[in-house]
């Protein structure tokens, strides 16, 4: 079954489209259970790379369902998260693990 | 302890529900509760596994590794419950008049329960891996980390009453219609997590078409809710599903349909021609 699955993900991963180059980028960190900064502002109507910079020693899902996106940051590690194309508003993300302190917004505009 | 309790627990949820159908569907088949087990033992291991090299699993594929291993896997959940209906579909109806031939089908190779083992050895995977790091994530932390493990062992325990509450719920439904109540069940689940999939490889970027949302409901019922959660597993609720993720939902469900039809009817000529006078039910 383990084969099976391997196979699976090689054909997932040939289909995987390469060109993310004209993706807009944004960075975020995660530090003491908080994000940093707590607001993103994204352009809107385009595909957004976040790269999530996780300083804690403690794991953290980047999560967020108006974002469709949730994604596990191991501690001391750094994580991509793919969003959009949005439209214009705001979308609250959350930090699975924190939920009570890890909490943050994207601002498409 | 309360966060975290909530926390595990809504992560064990679904792996719990997967369990409980899985058990109620394998009722009287020999040997399930040690399948079952092997398929948790699996999934447990499997997920330390994912969660020690979650650095590097996310770092493959251009960052997009943890969603291709997810919609892998998933995917693999799909092939596995498609091949228990068919199997059910052309094999049910001896099992529901006769248990010891299904036995005798068992030993001479043909193994059900083989994938619905692996079924449960992937729900456990994928949410037990975020669960792994997440008691990890309290335990490297070190405050009140007594307090907080307590609170995970409680939430796996509320798992487990889940798992038996799905069990003796459909054991309560009557043995005519078991059958079709646990196929309808499993065709659900699967065209559910088939949705998740689709999911999963349009975060990765991997499938760009169809990304487009249908709805949301997420007003009336959050997906992340307790009772959100609890309707995701068993019929694959989305509170925002996009274009691709209702595609796939209802090829799913057609696919199960055509697969059951195709190895029901192919049983049922073999069969009359073995036994002419039997009449079989479609």
């Amino acid at each position: 079954m383990r084969i099976f699955a391997g196979l699976l993900l090689a054909c997932l991963s040939f289909w995987s489209v390469g060109a993310h180059a004209e993706d807009a980028s944004v960075s975020i960190a995660i530090k003491n259970n908080k994000f940093e900064p707590e607001e993103l502002h994204v352009p809107a109507r385009q595909k957004v790379v976040i790269h999530v910079d996780n300083q804690d020693a403690t794991p953290e899902e980047f999560e967020s369902s108006s974002l469709k996106v949730e994604k596990i940051v191991p501690g001391g590690t750094k994580g991509i998260v793919r969003i959009g194309p949005l439209v214009p508003g705001r979308y609250s993300f959350f930090g699975d693990f924190h939920q009570d302190s890890a909490n943050g917004v994207v601002i498409a505009e | 302890m309360l966060g975290t309790l909530i926390i595990v627990f809504r992560e064990v949820i679904e792996a719990g529900l997967v369990v409980g159908i899985v058990l109620a569907v394998t009722r009287g088949l020999p040997g399930r509760g040690w399948w079952v087990s092997l398929g948790i033992l699996a999934g447990v291991i499997g997920a330390s596994i994912v969660a020690a090299f979650a650095g590097a699993i996310s770092n493959a594929f251009e960052g997009s590794g943890q969603e291709l291993l997810n919609a892998g896997i998933l995917l693999v959940a799909v092939l596995m419950l498609m091949w228990h209906n068919a199997w059910m579909a052309s094999h049910g109806r001896e099992m529901a008049a006769e248990l010891k031939a299904v036995g005798r089908s068992i030993s001479t190779g043909e193994r059900p329960p083989v994938a619905l083992a692996v079924v449960v050895g992937v729900a456990v995977l994928r949410e037990g891996s975020e669960i792994v790091l997440f008691l990890y994530g309290i335990v490297a932390a070190g405050t009140s980390a007594a307090s907080m493990l307590l609170g995970g062992v409680l939430g796996l325990a509320l798992g487990a009453v889940v798992a038996a509450l799905g069990y003796f719920g459909l054991a309560a439904i009557p043995t005519r219609y078991i059958f079709r109540v646990t196929t309808g069940l499993i065709s659900l689940l699967a065209a559910g997590l088939a949705a998740q999939a689709m999911q999963f490889l349009t975060q990765a970027g991997t499938v760009d078409v169809l990304g487009d949302q249908v709805w949301d409901t997420s007003g009336i019922l959050e997906e992340n809710s307790m009772v959100g959660r609890v309707l995701h597993t068993l019929v694959g609720y989305m509170d925002r599903p996009t274009e691709l993720q209702i595609l796939a939902y209802v090829t799913t469900l057609v696919l199960m349909v055509l697969l059951m039809w195709i190895a029901g009817s192919g049983h049922r000529k073999g069969h009359e021609a073995g036994k002419p006078g039997s009449v079989q039910a479609a």
